[in-house]
């Protein structure tokens, strides 16, 4: 009994019964209302195995995944070390903070249409939007992380004998690692919103673009594959990063919430 | 001079080491203190620099109706010999701590010095090995057991070989040998402090400054650490600064007892040397009566202090 119950409280937390119940509240509700409004779930699985089979959906997939990971790497390249100096230096701070608590609330499509006159319409503006959006997010919990760095560690590192720069690498950017970390996962989310957004209003191909263009078919059904496929994607990248962390970085603080 | 008149080709051997003037020496040293603090005073400040950090303590916010700003410390003086084990105690924000701050170098006084083995002290260094009050905060926890230990040794470029067997000494010095491979969060609070002990003097320091870095533990292991640390002590004859506002601890573990008056302008008023040996028993009769004693030479000390600066003019 006690373990049907345990087996039961798995289930539920594993967040298999939510989707269940969702699948099953959207096959009810789409009972009510034409495929084209709101279209079953069976209809939405043809639809998506009609672009699976003739291979626009793994095309628009690969695309989106590429620009996410080659823009999102970019980011975190670029604003570590950026976040790890800015906090460093207080003078620094004190002379970017306003500039990012400003541009902070523009979200990164605001960019785009500047973007496309600076880059033009190919592939190298909507990566300048992509590392952008991961850029912010990231810069500002480095910052905070080396802000809460316990300063009874560098006491400690200097009475042991450690220079300015060791304390650096081996104090500020170690205990820096789970704020790191956090802005690297919400630069990943913020990357994957952007390029959609970026995607529908000026690309040829890739899961917003798919979205977008299903419209003019009236394909209700691709526009739900597509969202589907969307959250999987930021799903799964989360977990994958989270998991990853969680192996390498536990001693640094890193947990897997 | 042995072998001058030729005793040697005799078949005695010469002396391959000689000791002639080693009492002289030993002398000369003798005459400086190891630690010598010189008329220090210390000013409520708005910012005291160290090297990362900065101290900010604003003096309207501690005494609201003065308008002067008070000292924390006042010409203090104080000799501490090589190998003694002195114990700094106080009530809570008597300037204790900020004393230590100083001799670690974290903190610049105002005014005076003080020095080590006649040089004046600047910046922390390794000479001067820190045990912080919580482990948590001084320890790295992305760095096992045998890492921190090793992390001064590192940092001061000592070959690996070298630094690994003087880490795994002190990790056996502290009792926690077999937990070399463990990350702080494996471990307890007190095998944590350990652990902090063991970094401090795997550096090999010339003093040891600890800031009460028993206060946060359970009594029982408390008492443990204490026993360790005396055992500590007298293996390595490190001279030791021992914060505390525990009295009991005071007197298990101080061979000295400088007792604080109350800041503003606090000093030290009574420097007591403890007259038993140890392992000390603290039901012992006589040594609860000396408790007693210091304890009633404490309450006096914490009434004795300007509640304004000692120079400011009466009204």
């Amino acid at each position: 009994m006690n373990r049907v119950n345990n087996g039961i409280k798995l289930l539920a937390r594993s967040g298999i019964v939510t989707w269940i119940l969702l699948i099953i509240i959207w096959k009810i509700a789409s009972l009510f209302s034409s495929p084209d409004f709101l279209p079953s779930p069976e209809a939405t699985l043809e639809g998506f195995m009609e672009i699976a089979n003739n291979g626009v959906l793994i095309e628009d997939i690969a695309i989106s995944l590429q620009r996410i990971v080659l823009g999102w790497g970019r980011g975190v390249i670029i604003a570590v070390p950026v976040g790890l100096l800015i906090g460093q230096f207080k003078t620094v701070r004190w002379l970017v903070e306003p500039f990012i608590n400003f541009f902070r609330f523009v979200p990164a499509i605001g960019f785009l249409t500047l973007f496309l006159m600076w880059f033009g319409v190919g592939e190298a503006s909507k990566l300048v939007l992509i590392t952008s959006a991961t850029i912010f997010p990231t810069v500002i919990n480095t910052i905070a992380g080396v802000a809460a760095v316990d300063p009874v560690k560098y006491q400690a590192a200097e009475s042991l004998g450690a220079s300015w720069m060791q304390t650096f690498f081996t104090v500020t950017v170690p205990a820096t690692v789970p704020y790191i970390f956090t802005g690297i996962r919400l630069g990943l989310s913020s990357a994957i919103i952007s390029i959609v957004s970026a995607e529908m209003l000026a690309a040829d191909a890739g899961i917003g673009y798919l979205i977008y263009t299903s419209r003019l078919y009236y394909r209700t059904d691709w526009i739900f594959t597509g969202i589907v496929v969307l959250g999987l994607i930021g799903f799964l990248a989360d977990k994958l990063l989270r998991v990853l962390g969680n192996r390498l970085f536990r001693h640094y603080g890193v947990v897997n919430q | 001079m042995g072998n001058k008149t030729g005793y040697a080709a005799g078949g005695e051997t010469v002396p391959k080491v000689r000791v002639d003037h080693v009492a002289k020496q030993y002398e000369e040293t003798k005459k400086h203190a190891k630690v010598k603090v010189e008329n220090l005073t210390e000013q409520y400040e708005e910012e005291k620099k160290g090297l990362f950090f900065s101290k900010n303590i604003n003096p309207s916010s501690i005494f609201p109706d003065s308008e002067e700003e008070g000292y924390v410390l006042k010409n203090v003086n104080l000799d501490v010999e090589e190998g003694e084990f002195i114990i700094f105690l106080g009530a809570s924000g008597c300037g204790k701590s900020t004393l230590l701050n100083i001799i670690a170098g974290f903190l610049g006084a105002t005014e005076g010095k003080v020095l080590l083995d006649g040089k004046e002290i600047g910046k922390p260094g390794p000479e001067r090995g820190v045990v912080f009050q919580s482990a948590e905060s001084a320890i790295f926890p992305w760095l096992t057991v045998e890492k921190n230990v090793e992390y001064g040794l590192r940092v001061q470029h000592i070959d690996k070989k070298k630094r690994r067997q003087i880490a795994k000494d002190a990790i056996e010095l502290v009792g926690l040998a077999g937990h070399e491979k463990k990350y702080p969060s494996e471990l307890s609070g007190g095998m944590r402090q350990r652990v902090q002990i063991a970094r401090s003097i795997a550096s090999n320091p010339e003093i040891l400054i600890m800031d009460e870095p028993f206060g946060a533990l359970d009594a029982q292991t408390r008492r443990t650490l204490q026993d360790e640390l005396i055992d500590i002590w007298k293996k390595t004859g490190k001279t030791i600064l021992f914060v505390t506002h525990d009295l009991q601890e005071a007197v298990y573990l101080g061979q000295k007892i400088c007792i604080f008056s109350a800041a503003p302008n606090a000093n030290i008023i009574y420097n007591l040397e403890v007259p038993f040996g140890y392992p000390r028993d603290m039901d012992n009769p006589e040594i609860s009566d000396y408790t007693k004693e210091v304890h009633s030479k404490l309450e006096q000390a914490i009434n004795i202090h300007g509640k304004e600066p000692v120079d400011k003019s009466p009204v």
